[in-house]
């Protein structure tokens, strides 16, 4: 398109330089450093991962790099070049001017990102027609022939569906095509892929690599995801706090990392603890088959037994029966036939025949804390329910029992006064533990209660929950969709896949080969951090 | 394993609605003060009404349709009683109606809202349809309907018209409370065993709070206006009783004269009004986001 001839294109030309940039967010009445004086160089062609817990500054170093802050955010100093255009000094429109059409961005959430009263292909050409550059009919069909490049199912027709008539992987990819529709010189990626599951993660990363390389499109991605960015990225920055803490080829970072910071990063993923084989049996679910509405059968004949005091990781895609497994063992979906037994007594199947003690001994941490805790509620106000619901404390007792439960979970009692929307992602989590806690449980049911946290956090949390179970003897029933999760905590494992139970045994007999067909499908999915990882899963597929 | 160490040490920031309410209204703007103010004037006058009026609400003098004087403030009225008194009584009259119509409307309607929007199924149906029903008749004939079969006492005015009004507030609540019901902290509380008390109050009511309290500013200022138009059609706050509705309209011929007399109650109510906005508008920037993340 305009101005980016063959010669503009060439490999190995700078395309985007920043300087010594800072950033600052505003919050609690100041203004705080968000990023730190960071520098970073990107030449054309090149796939740049950036790479950091949350808070690092990772997306807003993203976003910078399009000449762009978040509301609410400034960028104070330091200089952001992009192909000789200096983008801080360029007036709002002229920076207008580039994004979209020479700079595009992909967020983490396409199902937010894209609008759901328009179809995919109107949005997917529309800053190519407003930008000027083809006309709608030219655009249709060079959008159509990005969609048959990420390998898009009915690339004729697909642009006509709308946003919610599409599966989340697909339109993650809709998504990176309407990126790629004015043939930017750089994308921002922010994590695409860490809202899907495994499985289709491999075929959005797939697709991303794939055309990203034919059209030499630099690209800085953004991920707390080591294994993906081993991938997808040339080259690895690392940061902490606002701050580089390194920088390096991918190869050269994966196999010696300078840091220790970087050390730690790379640690998370060999959590282990050996499995221990079940004496006792506290929940056994028999042949239960239930479904929504009636008709929409989503758990056929499922049977699992959960041990006492250990740890069952129910495993599978979304859309496998896992949460709705969650649901029939809570109560709140009744099922439609089978039996569940908890400590050697029925279970009666609907949650308001449950007697108060039965719903005290089985508790449930959520995937997402910001919706599992009430923001108009102080932490005090959170633990300290169950203690006077199910356990009547009061006064002095009840205040000694948060501290005790605010300690378990390793946070200070400080925190007590706190609205969930003044407290991290992992600080929440911790306290939905305590929550759970409370009531004294001998079934916490876990559904994905790690997957909106970033790594070394995940690793804080698996292993306070292992503690507690080692302390307190109650048993898990760990629903996850990440393997490196399964090969952490569990005892057992159950493998799940269009609400049927694929496989189910000790960890040890699940992991080795050889597999059932769908859980080889679902390990081999799981990212390594061996850089060549995806071409030969790729390869390996094919055959 | 030793790692019983809290995570991090924070300042303890305890909170008491007292000091929350302090740092509030310090950071409060100036329409915000101004609107609490006047509201605070208001309120004073009216239940002060007694020792501040220099005459008797019903007294009756000679002259009617007074000019404004040493003797009468702000003239008299079409019978010569003194206005000033009578804008006085007003305000305890009106506000006070007002007041307690919309609490009860809003009593009514938000809990029966929030109940239907957490449990759906029939009762969500049959709260939803007789609603449907009561909305479907014009709100005005139906309180004429029920005023004079039940009589026009301010008891009966102020159920009546707190009734009608609640089936708004009900489809607002409603609506809103679908949200939160399904949010996974009110089926933490579900799980947990707790009733429809405990879930309405605690977990949804908080945090429905903005757009009614949105609303409950608007439907205050509604509710003057319903009265005052019962009050024109003889059904509304009986005479001698004053209120500001009906001042407005029996001394409406003077403003044909040139004089802005019965334009005072009016304006007593468009003030009342837009101090109420003020303070509603504040009260929602303040609540809507948690923290200011503009």
């Amino acid at each position: 398109m305009k101005g980016s001839g063959p010669a503009s294109r060439e490999k190995g030309k700078d395309l985007l330089q920043i300087r010594n940039l800072h950033v600052e967010g505003f919050s609690d009445e100041r203004w705080h450093p968000i990023v730190r004086g960071v520098d970073l160089a990107l030449k054309r062609g090149e796939v740049l991962g950036l790479i950091g817990e949350s808070g690092a500054g990772k997306s807003t170093i993203g976003l910078a790099a399009m000449g762009y802050a978040k509301p609410g955010c400034r960028i104070t100093r330091g200089s952001i070049l992009f192909d000789g255009i200096d983008l801080l000094a360029l007036s709002e429109t002229g920076r207008r001017r580039l994004r979209g059409s020479r700079i595009a961005y992909v967020a983490q959430s396409a199902a937010a990102s894209f609008n759901p009263a328009h179809r995919l292909l109107d949005q997917t050409v529309e800053t190519v027609v407003a930008h000027g550059i083809a006309s709608r009919e030219k655009a249709n069909r060079s959008a159509v022939d990005l969609y048959r490049r990420l390998q898009l199912p009915d690339p004729e027709t697909i642009g006509f569906r709308y946003p919610h008539q599409v599966a989340g992987g697909q339109l993650q990819r809709a998504m990176t095509a309407m990126a790629m529709a004015c043939r930017p010189d750089l994308i921002v990626f922010d994590e695409p892929t860490t809202a899907l599951d495994v499985t289709t993660q491999v075929e959005v990363l797939a697709s991303i690599r794939n055309i990203v390389e034919e059209f030499n499109t630099a690209a800085i991605y953004v991920t707390h995801d080591l294994a993906v960015v081993a991938q997808m990225a040339d080259r690895i920055m690392v940061l902490r706090h606002g701050l580089t803490v390194e920088e390096a080829e991918t190869r050269q970072m994966l196999a010696s990392p300078s840091q220790e910071y970087t050390k730690t990063l790379w640690a998370v993923r060999k959590l282990a603890k050996p499995e221990v084989p079940a004496d006792e049996y506290l929940l056994t679910i028999d042949n239960v088959t239930a479904a929504y509405a009636r008709t929409v059968k989503v758990l056929q004949n499922v049977s699992i037994k959960v041990p006492r005091g250990r740890t069952v990781a129910v495993v599978g895609e979304s859309g496998s029966g896992k949460s709705t497994l969650a649901r029939v063992v809570t109560g709140l979906l009744p099922p439609l036939s089978g039996s569940i037994s908890f400590a050697g007594q029925a279970l009666s199947k609907a949650l308001k025949t449950r007697p108060k003690e039965i719903l005290r001994r089985i508790q449930m941490i959520y995937q997402m804390p910001d919706n599992a805790l009430n923001p108009r509620q102080t932490v005090e106000e959170v633990i300290a329910r169950p203690l006077e619901f199910y356990l009547g404390l009061k006064g002095a007792q009840r205040d000694r029992r948060i501290g005790e439960l605010m300690h378990m979970v390793e946070m200070s009692e400080t925190y007590l006064d706190r609205l969930p929307a003044e407290l991290s992602g992992g600080q929440k989590q911790r306290v939905c533990i305590a929550r759970a806690l409370a009531a004294d449980p001998e079934l916490i049911i876990c559904d994905e209660i790690t997957s909106a946290l970033d790594q070394i956090v995940q690793e804080e949390i698996l292993k306070l929950l292992m503690r507690l179970q080692r302390e307190l003897g109650m048993s898990y029933i760990f629903i996850t969709h990440d393997i490196a999760i399964v090969r952490a905590i569990a005892d057992e494992i159950v493998v799940m896949h269009q609400g049927k139970v694929v496989e189910q045994g000790l960890k040890s007999e699940i992991l080795t080969p050889p597999h059932a067909p769908y859980t080889e499908r679902l390990l081999s999915s799981v990212p390594e951090m061996d850089p060549d990882w995806l071409t030969r899963l790729l390869a390996s597929r094919r055959m | 394993m030793t790692s019983y160490e809290p995570i991090a040490q924070v300042p303890r920031l305890r909170r008491s609605r007292a000091t929350r309410a302090k740092t509030a209204l310090k950071k409060a703007p100036f329409s915000a003060w101004f609107g609490l103010l006047v509201i605070l004037g208001y309120v004073i006058v009216a239940v002060f009404a007694h020792w501040i009026a220099p005459y008797g609400e019903t007294q009756v003098f000679s002259e009617a349709f007074a000019p404004w004087s040493q003797q009468f403030k702000l003239g008299t009225d079409q019978l010569g009683r003194d206005m000033l008194t009578r804008l006085i009584y007003g305000a305890r009259n009106t506000i006070g109606i007002a007041v307690a119509t919309t609490l009860l409307s809003f009593a009514v309607g938000v809990s029966l809202g929030l109940l239907a929007a957490l449990y759906r199924g029939w009762l969500d149906q049959i709260l939803s349809r007789a609603v449907d029903v009561l909305m479907s008749i014009p709100s005005l004939i139906f309180a004429l309907v029920l005023l004079s079969i039940f009589g026009s006492s301010i008891t009966s005015l102020i159920i009546i018209i707190a009734l009608l009004d609640s089936t708004r507030v009900f489809r607002l609540a409603r609506a809103v409370g679908l949200n939160v019901a399904v949010m996974e902290y009110v089926e933490v509380a579900r799980l947990r065993g707790e009733g429809p008390k405990w879930i309405v109050a605690k977990e949804i009511l908080p945090n429905v709070m903005p757009p009614l309290v949105a609303e409950f500013g608007l439907r205050f200022c509604f509710v003057f206006l319903t009265i005052a138009a019962l009050s024109f059609l003889g059904v509304g706050i009986q005479p001698p009783t004053a209120d500001w509705g009906s001042m407005v309209r029996e001394n409406a011929t003077l403003i044909t004269y040139g004089d802005v007399t019965p334009l005072l109650p009016a304006g007593a109510i468009a003030l009342l009004t837009v101090s109420v906005n003020f303070v509603v508008d504040w009260f929602l920037h303040a609540t809507s986001g948690l923290r200011d993340e503009r």
